[in-house]
């Protein structure tokens, strides 16, 4: 009986060891780096991590293929070095000692790369799956570019300021003008009544004046 | 107009609002886009503090006397450039005409790189900035071929911006973008420049002193940056075995010279509002003193984000080696720091040589970083912007920046708009009931449509080309023949006299051996040298090509003879004026002195308000 259980657990650690090596046939390459993504709120790696991993890698092969048949014990993880990165195949029950196709893994990590980042609380740079790479979300482009706005806010200002100077500008003009030709009328009406230098007001042009100093000048004669 | 007269004459001049409108505008004028991204720059290429001895000789020799003459001269003849010159003799006419075809010139190009700094300005205000990260391709895989290779900084500037040409023979098209924001900056002008100085004088008030603010804020900002100690004591440590080289000599004059915006005619304009006694001599010291040291100012907050950008460049090339080592040999993150890379890499060097070098790790080096030296719009759209993507709050920081440098523009654009807009405004081009508003709305009119040619994918080469032929050669020219002119046409003893008059003191020794001896020797001395190594290498100019094998470096070309006709034509076109105009009056002398029924005019005209 312990023979027999001795030989199978052999038996699995020799096929583990063939089907997960580094550059085997349908192993991908895993590297992770906690340290540069979290900071201070780093997690160490260990067996827990692994064993969570494997448990999302299962759980993307079950959602991709929609077939309840791949097991936590099916995804084999091997070569995990300091850094952290390690290799990993998944294998396929159904089948004796065979590996699930490359093609298939990779299709089924992708459709599911967002959830196995977030069980991680890491990103497509800090999680690379180094065979595998992701589609780049295009930039979010609001429906009127923001310049434009901005650029018509800058516009408005400006020409209401134009408008503003012109009309003031004729306002000005015209008072100016307006003011001038007052002046000018004043003038005219101050012209009109000016003769000799002498305002005809003052000129009592009926009556006559007796100028003083020739009537003076009678004493000067003698009376015959 | 119908204000009471403060000086005996009142001739119906506009004049500024106060004394210290004038001294802004001036200082406005002088100080611009140059102070930020060429000082800096030059500084840094020629031995850092060592550049500033030939600098201030320069000031003391060359820029403050011709600044006081034309200052000087303005005031006294109370006349824009075209009136003044034609005062002193009307041979020397041209030389008015002359500065004033510059400053036509010179404000089409100045505008359109107003026109690139509010396109930036306007794209400030996206989260994340425009230029910080590379668009994706068509099939969204990657990103952005073009982007990729060169930088997203880069890309957003030559592809983005001015969708630029390969050559300059393709025009390309008229990129409708850089229409728009044209249109604003010329609205702009004519919004402050609508009654001349009535309205550039409120105007000056915000632009003259708001780049000082923010260059104030971006001093403390730089210097709380990393790396910036490093990028200031690069910048200012002296290296005075390059003030052998003649070069620098001739660099600090130029720079000198063009800095405080002489020979464009706008200083000229901006004296003659002033009342006539006023120190003028004063005033030009005070102007050069300030715009020498706001270049110095200006070079402290560059610097420290040129070290800044170097120090991070560096520190990034340095991880990119890190986790490369880290990934090739499974080390555990964080086993190799900045700090003893040196160490780490000799060791594994030593232990694993060709793993190492299968790596192809890049070289890093701080001073290799800080040597990338660049100036012009090299400095302010492609450097400048990619060290404000990397500090926090970048949006906020970029927004200040091209509000500063559209300030920093537009009060230069006031002189240039003055220089053109005062001799049009005394030649009687529209009748005298038209308003002042209808002048410069044409003159901002047809600028705009001639300019539209710079909007052009080739329009930045083109802008190259006005700034390195028309607003070069022509300026040293005019300039000789202003202070020839006023030395020994008008004679140094009448223009002590007048200068005297104004200022109410004797004439100090200094400036006439400056006026008739030391300014026209260096003028000269400096046109032939610049001139000389023009026609050294034949002209070339780097072209941004995609295509080209090298890319992203740019391709070295030559112009085409057409264009080269066209550059000779621009520096030739301001300076042949000069004699044209003094040619034209000796014919009409000579065939006036030919008809005996006519009595000769008096060839000297009465002179300001002094007759």
């Amino acid at each position: 009986m312990l023979r027999a259980l001795l030989l199978t657990l052999s038996v699995v650690a020799i096929v583990h060891a063939e089907l997960c090596k580094p550059d085997a046939q349908n192993a991908f390459k895993v590297r992770i780096s906690i340290k540069t993504a979290l900071g201070d709120n780093a997690y160490a790696w260990d067996a827990n991590e692994e064993y969570l991993f494997k448990a999302m890698v299962a759980f993307a092969m079950r959602r991709y293929s929609s077939k309840s048949t791949t097991q936590i014990s099916n995804v084999l993880l091997c070569n995990v070095t300091d850094r952290v990165s390690f290799w990993f195949v998944v294998t396929d029950s159904s089948k004796n000692v065979t590996t699930v196709p490359g093609s298939e893994v990779e299709a089924a990590i992708r459709m599911n790369r967002n959830r196995i980042n977030n069980a991680f609380l890491l990103s497509d740079k800090t999680l690379q799956f180094l065979k595998i790479t992701s589609t780049l979300s295009p930039p979010v482009e609001p429906s009127t570019p923001v310049w434009l706005i901005v650029f018509g806010v800058v516009l408005c200002l400006i020409v209401a300021g134009i408008v503003f100077l012109i009309v003031s500008g004729i306002q000005k003009h015209k008072k100016k003008n307006k003011d001038s030709t007052e002046r000018e009328n004043l003038e005219e009406k101050v012209e009109v009544t000016l003769e000799n230098g002498i305002p005809c007001e003052a000129l009592d042009l009926k009556a006559g004046h007796i100028n003083g100093v020739f009537a003076a000048d009678d004493e000067r004669f003698t009376s015959l | 107009l119908s204000a009471a007269p403060e000086i005996p004459k009142e001739d119906g001049r506009p004049k500024w609002d106060n004394k210290f409108q004038y001294i802004l505008s001036c200082i406005g004028f002088a100080v611009g886009l140059g102070n930020v991204w060429r000082f800096p720059y030059l500084c840094q290429i020629h031995g850092g503090g060592a550049f500033l001895i030939p600098y201030f000789i320069a000031l003391l020799f060359e820029g403050i006397p011709l600044l006081h003459l034309e200052l000087a001269l303005g005031q006294y003849l109370r006349k824009g450039s075209i009136g003044a010159w034609n005062t002193i003799s009307p041979y020397l006419g041209g030389v008015g005409v002359g500065s004033w075809m510059v400053s036509v010139l010179v404000s089409l190009y100045y505008n359109t790189v107003l026109t690139w700094v509010m396109w930036y300005f306007i794209n400030s205000f996206q989260e994340p900035l425009p230029w910080s990260v590379c668009p994706l391709n068509e099939n969204r895989t990657g990103f952005n071929e073009e982007c990729y290779e060169s930088t997203a900084v880069n890309y957003f500037w030559y592809r983005k911006t001015l969708n630029i040409t390969p050559d300059i023979a393709e025009s390309g098209k008229l990129q409708w973008w850089l229409i728009l924001c044209l249109a604003a900056c010329w609205l702009i002008v004519y919004l402050c420049t609508i009654r001349g100085i009535e309205t550039t004088g409120k105007a000056i008030y915000v632009t003259a002193i708001f780049p000082y603010l923010v260059l104030t804020i971006f001093l403390i900002q730089g210097l709380t940056l990393p790396g910036a100690t490093e990028g200031l004591i690069y910048l200012f440590t002296p290296n005075l075995n390059t003030l052998k080289n003649p070069r620098v000599w001739l660099d600090a004059a130029t720079q000198i010279f063009f800095s405080l915006s002489l020979a464009f005619g706008g200083l000229i304009a901006f004296a003659s509002y002033n009342p006539t006694k006023n120190d003028c001599e004063k005033d030009a010291v005070t102007v050069a003193i300030v715009n020498s040291m706001t270049s110095l100012y200006a070079s402290i907050p560059v610097f420290s984000v040129l070290g800044f950008k170097a120090t991070t460049a560096y520190w990034d090339c340095l991880d990119r080696n890190i986790i490369n080592i880290i990934n090739e040999f499974d080390l555990p993150e964080e086993g190799i720091m900045r700090q003893n890379y040196t160490s780490w890499i000799s060791f594994l060097n030593s232990s694993y040589p060709e793993k190492i070098a299968g790596l192809k790790l890049k070289s890093c080096d701080l001073q290799e970083f800080l040597d990338q030296s660049v100036s012009g719009t090299g400095l302010a759209f492609i450097v400048f912007t990619q060290a404000i993507i990397l500090m926090p709050g970048s949006q906020a920081w970029a927004i200040l920046f091209f509000i500063m440098l559209f300030s920093l523009g537009l009060s230069s654009m006031f002189g240039n708009i003055e220089g053109v807009f005062t001799p049009l405004l005394e030649l009687q081009i529209i009748p005298k009931s038209a308003p002042k508003e209808l002048l410069s709305g044409i003159i901002c009119l047809i600028s705009f449509l001639i300019a539209l040619s710079f909007t052009l994918g080739s329009g930045s080469y083109w802008i190259d080309i006005f700034d390195r032929y028309a607003g070069s050669v022509p300026l040293l020219v005019i300039a000789f023949f202003e202070v020839i002119g006023v030395a020994y046409i008008y004679k140094i003893k009448r223009f002590s006299k007048d200068v005297e008059w104004m200022t109410g003191r004797k004439l100090n020794l200094y400036w006439q051996i400056a006026w008739r001896f030391i300014s026209p020797l260096l003028l000269l001395i400096v046109f032939m040298a610049f001139v000389t190594l023009q026609m050294q290498k034949p002209p070339s100019y780097t072209a941004w090509n995609p295509k080209y094998e090298g890319f992203p470096m740019k391709e070295e070309k030559v112009y085409p003879p057409w264009v080269h006709a066209l550059c000779v034509l621009l520096a030739a076109l301001p300076c042949v004026c000069v004699p044209l105009v003094a040619l034209f009056h000796l014919v009409k002398q000579k065939r006036r002195s030919k008809d005996p029924s006519f009595v000769p005019p008096e060839v000297f005209s009465c002179q300001g308000a002094n007759s």
